[in-house]
């Protein structure tokens, strides 16, 4: 089966005519739309101004046994510090309960000792319990509190005219690229991922599958027309969509919440398609193995949705996988287009990024292709 | 009346249990789906390369290269030999953090004098740069600790002991939030293509001219989709504590109550969707856009009290939350009733409000 | 007849490795200039044939010629010369009827100078040229029958290939599409059309008769027909009921096939037989018998061996009502309003107990509002629906527990099995403990369910499928049983069986109301409405619908003439 049966005057009028059939069933069909536009904005909104995976500060209790000016003095460094939103209980059971229901993250308890030791340094004069149930904030929190504490320690020997040995090692930690630390400005560029993988994947693969099952794909496959003329009449109106998706959300991203933006846009644009053709390559394949818009929308969700949300550095580290799944990482193209989105939006134009990432981008794409032509027939059987 | 809702109960049951494709949907994957994303979702930091420019050539600087070097947060240590090269690794994401010391580290320390680290951090992704800042900061303690040695006394260090996951056992802290996740995914499933499914075979009509009413349609659309999520759940959470290992310490009674209840109420915001969409795909996408937002207010993955208040409040509708507050409760802290029914209410509320609203939907659409 | 378009040799098409081969050694040509009809039971293979010569599919074994090229190896250059029309319209619903006809000028390669005149005349061809911008979702079956075959003849194709065209297309626009066809046919085009509707066979000039995959017959009709010549005869004026004497005379042995055609009952006979002896061996001295002569159908239901030769075992079922004159379904001044569109208007009618009510009209006319309203689906605007004096909208469960009810497509839940399916319906229709027990039962052996009891729905042979969308209506032993479009696109054999159950519950005082768009089987009911714009525009006898559309000097009109007539007048009428 010749993949293009000839590619002459007639062949790109048979093209031009699919893609502007498939362009106006996608501006009628408002699912598209709230797909390809609403959705995004809505995911950004959120982004921009609401979900963030930075903590801002943290509830905790704090249990003060016996109140003394030294007590007093650290309570007030908990209250001034800007993680800490302090709830006083009586005793510590109470505080305990609220730890268990989940409405403080740490419970700090000053003993009626804490006069006493506080600075003889043998003993640990404050105790701290934090759930650990949430072992990220955990080691934040304690961390915080650590740090606190010792700030305090260092405050009160200087005013008692006491001197502390000396620090030999500084640390001077400095974040390149989002020295403000916000998770806004790695959320947003992979957000365009996620509604991308979206558009190309879930989108084309129900789009296909239901001509199947209405059997206007018989229609046309009964007609001149050759393989690579129907995928791509198919797919431009798809790529297209994507594309505005793409240029809407980062447009908003950058002009609306301010999200810095320091690579080249033509670069954007480029790996921007190369990502939608794996994304469409996908979802073709999909629905050319399922045929049924049911199935077609299932097999989507699992083999490209989720890996793209959890097998891209999106949310979740991937080195902090078991090997298993971090070898599966390397055939989700979200993970190099989050990548080298997130290098775009904040880092600017680094070839060492940019290009590996386009690479591994391009070979899955070809690789989908491939199985997509070698699963599809120009016949029913 | 009871007569026809159980008929249409038992139908739906056993339309699922005889369909090789529900049984799929509803039984086997998300267990599988459980048990890969249980993994996938640490939220710990770990096997991350470092690099190093190390200008100094004493032993100090070498022993407090060898600390990260044996801390488990660390995979390797990449040395170059000018700080371009660093940052270049740096760049091309080679290393996520890069260290370097001067070429009077050693020296400076060997005189007493404090001496500097710098410490650069790859922003982009800045949650893992502020939880390795906090790796380095406490092996630098560490090690000033040691370099202070008996004669000098140290200052206190207090260590904060962790409830109901001392070890951090990250398996632990990902499976419950998951199990939440996925019960109201398989809910969702079996409750926003039925209606959808039905118009689209033809059997709607011959339910509708049978003498079952409307509200008997809801109820026995309703009910048996709470059964099937709830046999998909307790596939769960065979697995989550048998396999995965994970603690279940609450009141299993109490996470069964809380859990239909949830149920019912994703089952009332499913069939809503399926009432509104006109065919199976609208009905998916509708789906997509409900969840994807509620997951991400949901404190899933991020802290609701890191939200807005008008977020907060928002949240507060999304009985994901709530369920969420629940199974992190039951499985790891063995919560007390009256936390359980602190969120429970709400999600009883919801889900009155979703059936009512999903009932009036669908008897309009009829005429 | 012109060249041969397509030679079909010796073609043998295989599904399932071990299986039955869905196409079994047809051979068989096409002509150009001519209609082909592929006809026969369903499952005999139709869509298969087709397909293959669409080059859809690739033969197991044997070889296909299509417009001279092997319909495997050189099919690309046969391509533009075949126009194929699948089952399911090939039509995108949500484009305009003109995106439609541009999308397959692309495909077909006509060029943008051309278009214009191109689409004039198949726009003229198709009478949609007033529909060009509304979407092809909302014509009705009828026109999208016909922008399909408007699409399909885009490019001047040579062979035209049409599978089961005239489903869910009203007589009207079943006159139009043969109108265009025959009008194809004479400009030199071959046409390939299958049917399960054997009226159409007899206007093909050949025909391929399948059956189970194999050819059984493959010709000119009228050699086909010729076969039963001197076998058919017509019963008129008969004593006593209609469907007692057509369940008697297919008991008697002499007997092959009978159908009821208005007031007479069409007979096919196993051997020649004089009018005299048949009129003794069916103990009917009074009936005017006359020989007519046969039909492509006669001869059809010959073939396969005749009509159904058992007594539906409905019959033995105790008699309802005591009063045979009641009025069991009444239609008041029935409206339905959507929007400034009347969809119904003012519908009046009553139907007695044990009456068969046929609903008929073109697409689009009313006639599925007024149905969904009789049974509760739809809620008048204004008017009332009432079934054995209960309205739907004072008491709606308790008139639903009254009706049985059997869609279109046999609404079954094709995952569950046939116990499951019957055990649901049972409930739905409250019934329990003995009741269920005894209906369930009944349903079993009535049917020889037993076999099948565990295999699910969705597996069943369509006759079976059939039985059970029956016996799932009628298990609560309704008063009235409505019948949406019940054999549509089902053949002549199980249409008889079918109509053996309806009989026999007609005749126990159950009352039927059916829809349906083919007019043989219109000829079934005893009373027939016919619904256009909203109204009916004529009530009766089938027989007296054919005399009050009579015009003088013309032949006694089939029941689908008389249609088309009375819609004619109608609208010339209104027009003034």
């Amino acid at each position: 089966m010749k993949l293009f049966p000839s590619f002459n005057h007639s062949a790109r009028r048979r093209m031009t005519g699919l893609i502007r059939k498939e362009t106006v069933q996608v501006i009628r069909d408002p699912s598209n739309i709230l797909v390809a536009v609403i959705l995004p904005l809505i995911l950004l909104f959120l982004f921009g101004y609401g979900v963030t995976f930075d903590p801002r500060y943290f509830n905790i209790g704090l249990v003060v046994e016996q109140a003394t000016p030294e007590t007093g003095s650290f309570e007030s460094a908990l209250v001034n510090s800007p993680y800490f939103r302090i709830e006083k209980g009586h005793d510590r059971r109470e505080l305990e309960d609220a730890l268990v229901a989940g409405d403080i993250k740490a419970v700090v308890v000053l003993p009626a000792k804490f006069a006493a030791v506080a600075y003889r340094g043998d003993t640990a004069p404050i105790q701290v319990i934090v759930d650990g149930g949430d072992p990220n904030t955990a080691e934040l929190v304690s961390a915080y509190i650590e740090r606190l504490w010792a700030n305090w320690l260092t405050q009160e020997s200087i005013s008692r005219g006491q001197s502390l040995q000396p620090v030999l090692v500084n640390l001077e930690p400095r974040v390149w690229f989002n020295p403000e630390i916000s998770s806004r400005n790695y959320l947003v560029p992979g957000s365009v991922a996620i509604i991308l993988m979206l558009i190309g994947a879930l989108l084309t693969a129900l789009v296909v599958a239901r001509e199947w099952e209405r059997g206007t794909m018989e229609a046309l496959l009964a007609t001149p027309i050759g393989v690579a003329e129907l995928l791509i009449g198919k797919l431009a109106p798809y790529f297209a969509l994507g594309m505005i998706s793409m240029t809407i959300s980062v447009a908003t991203a950058v002009f609306v919440f301010g999200v810095p933006f320091r690579g080249s846009f033509l670069v954007l644009t480029l790996l921007s398609a190369l990502f939608m053709l794996a994304a469409l390559g996908q979802g073709l394949l999909i629905s050319t193995i399922t045929r049924n818009q049911l199935l077609a929308g299932q097999l989507s969700v699992m083999s490209a949705f989720l890996p793209a949300f959890y097998f891209s550095n999106f949310v979740f580290e991937i080195g902090s996988m078991p090997l298993a799944l971090r070898l599966v990482s390397y055939v989700i193209p979200a993970k190099y287009y989050i990548s080298s989105l997130q290098s775009l939006f904040l880092a600017g134009n680094i070839p060492s990024v940019l290009i590996p990432d386009a690479l591994g981008i391009a070979m899955i794409a070809g690789i989908f292709f491939i199985l997509t032509a070698l699963a599809t027939r120009r016949r029913l059987d | 009346m009871w007569l026809r809702i159980r008929t249409l109960i038992v139908k739906e049951l056993l339309a699922s249990a005889l369909d090789a494709k529900t049984r799929w949907l509803v039984l086997y994957s998300p267990p599988l789906l459980l048990l890969i994303y249980a993994f996938a979702i640490t939220q710990e930091v770990k096997n991350i390369p470092v690099a190093v420019y190390n200008e100094d050539a004493g032993t100090v600087s070498r022993d407090l290269i060898a600390r990260f070097d044996g801390s488990p947060t660390f995979s390797e240590i990449l040395y170059f030999d000018s700080w371009k090269g660093a940052a270049a690794a740096i760049d091309s994401r080679q290393a996520a953090m890069a260290i370097r010391l001067d070429s009077a580290f050693s020296r400076s320390i060997a005189a007493g004098k404090p001496a500097k680290v710098q410490l650069i951090l790859d922003g982009r992704r800045s949650n893992t740069a502020q939880i390795l800042e906090g790796y380095a900061a406490r092996i630098v303690a560490d090690f000033n600790k040691e370099l202070a040695g008996d004669d000098i006394r140290p200052p206190t260090v207090i260590v904060a002991r962790a409830w109901f996951n001392p070890n951090f056992e990250p398996l632990w802290s990902a499976t419950p939030a998951l199990f939440a996740v996925l019960t109201m995914v398989v809910g969702f499933m079996v409750s926003a293509l039925t209606i959808a499914r039905e118009r689209e075979l033809g059997t709607f009509e011959q339910l509708l001219v049978s003498p079952i009413r409307p509200f008997e349609i809801m109820i026995g659309k309703a009910v048996p989709a709470v059964l099937i999520a709830l046999a998909s759940a307790v596939a769960m959470l065979a697995l989550g504590s048998l396999v995965l290992q994970v603690p279940l310490r609450g009141s299993i009674i109490l996470l069964f109550a809380a859990m239909i209840i949830f149920l019912t109420s994703i089952v009332g915001i499913g069939l809503f969707i399926s009432t509104l969409a006109s065919n199976q795909q609208q009905a998916v996408i509708g789906l997509f856009f409900y969840m994807m937002p509620a997951v991400l207010i949901s404190g899933y993955a991020s802290p609701v009290e890191n939200m807005p208040v008008w977020l907060q409040w928002l949240a507060e509708s999304d009985p994901l939350m709530h369920f969420i507050v629940i199974c992190k409760g039951v499985f790891l802290k063995n919560v007390p009733a009256s936390v359980i029914f602190e969120h429970t209410w709400p999600m009883a509320l919801i889900a009155v409000f979703t059936l009512s609203a999903a009932a009036w939907l669908f008897r309009k659409r009829l005429t | 007849m012109g060249r041969p378009l397509a030679q079909i040799d010796r073609v043998t098409k295989r599904f399932v490795k071990t299986g039955p081969p869905a196409i079994d050694a047809v051979t068989a040509s096409i002509a150009a200039g001519a209609i082909t009809g592929v006809v026969g039971p369903d499952g005999a293979g139709k869509t298969t044939l087709l397909r293959l010569m669409a080059g859809l599919l690739a033969p197991d074994e044997g070889a296909l010629t299509v417009c001279g090229f092997d319909s495997v190896r050189e099919i690309a250059n046969a391509r533009p010369s075949i126009a194929y029309m699948p089952q399911h319209f090939g039509l995108y619903e949500d484009l305009t009827v003109i995106e439609n006809l541009h999308l397959y000028a692309d495909l077909r390669s006509v060029d943008e100078s051309e278009r214009g005149g191109v689409f004039e005349r198949l726009l003229d061809f198709t009478n949609l040229a007033q529909f060009t911008k509304r979407r092809a979702g909302k014509l009705s079956g009828g026109m999208k029958q016909k922008l399909g075959l408007a699409c399909a003849l885009m490019g001047a194709p040579q062979l035209l290939l049409l599978d089961e065209p005239s489903v869910g297309v009203d007589p009207i626009s079943r006159r139009e599409l043969w109108r265009m066809i025959l009008e194809l046919a004479d400009q030199g085009i071959g046409v390939v059309w299958s049917t399960a509707y054997l009226d159409e066979a007899e206007r093909c000039e050949s025909v391929i008769l399948l059956s189970e995959g194999k050819p059984v017959y493959h010709g000119p009709p009228v050699d086909f027909t010729h076969k039963v010549e001197g076998k058919v005869a017509l019963i008129r004026n008969m004593p006593g009921d209609k469907r007692d004497v057509l369940m008697r005379a297919m008991e008697a042995p002499e007997i092959l096939d009978g159908v009821i055609q208005g007031n007479t009952i069409r007979l096919v006979l196993n051997n020649p037989m004089a009018e005299d002896q048949l009129r003794s061996a069916l103990s009917l001295a009074d009936a005017e018998i006359e020989k007519v002569p046969p039909r492509f159908e006669d001869a059809f239901m010959a073939s396969l061996g005749g009509g159904p030769k058992k007594r539906s075992p409905f019959t033995a079922r105790p008699v309802h009502g005591a009063a045979p004159d009641e009025i069991v379904i009444k239609a008041d001044a029935l409206t339905k309003k959507f929007g400034d569109f009347t969809a119904a208007d003012q519908i009046t009618f009553s139907i007695r107990r044990g009456e068969v009510f046929g609903l008929i009209g073109p697409n689009g006319a009313g006639k599925s509002t007024t149905f969904k309203m009789l049974c509760g689906l739809l809620r008048p605007t204004s008017g009332h629906a009432r079934i054995s004096g209960l309205d739907f909208a004072a008491a709606p469960s308790k008139a639903r527990a009254r009706l049985g009810y059997m869609a279109q497509k046999f609404s079954l839940y094709g995952d569950l099995t046939v116990r499951q399916n019957l055990e649901f319906f049972a409930g739905a229709y409250g019934l329990s403990g003995k009741r269920k027990t005894a209906a369930l039962d009944q349903a079993i052996t009535t049917f020889n369910f037993a076999p099948y009891l565990e295999a699910q729905a969705a597996r069943l042979p369509l006759g079976y499928k059939q039985r059970l969308a029956l016996s799932c209506a009628v298990l609560h032993d309704p008063d009235v049983l409505f019948l949406d479009e019940p054999t549509s696109g089902v053949d002549p054999r199980t249409r008889r069986e079918f109509w053996t159950h309806i009989n026999a519950m007609a005749r126990r005082g159950v009352t039927i109301m059916v829809t349906t768009h083919f007019l043989d089987e219109a000829e079934y009911c005893d009373r027939i409405a016919l619904i256009f714009r909203g109204r009916v525009i004529a009530e009766g006898l089938p027989d007296e619908l054919k005399t009050r559309s009579r015009r003088e000097g013309a032949d006694a009109p089939t029941l689908e003439q008389a249609f088309i007539t009375l819609v004619r007048e109608f609208d010339e009428r209104e027009a003034i």
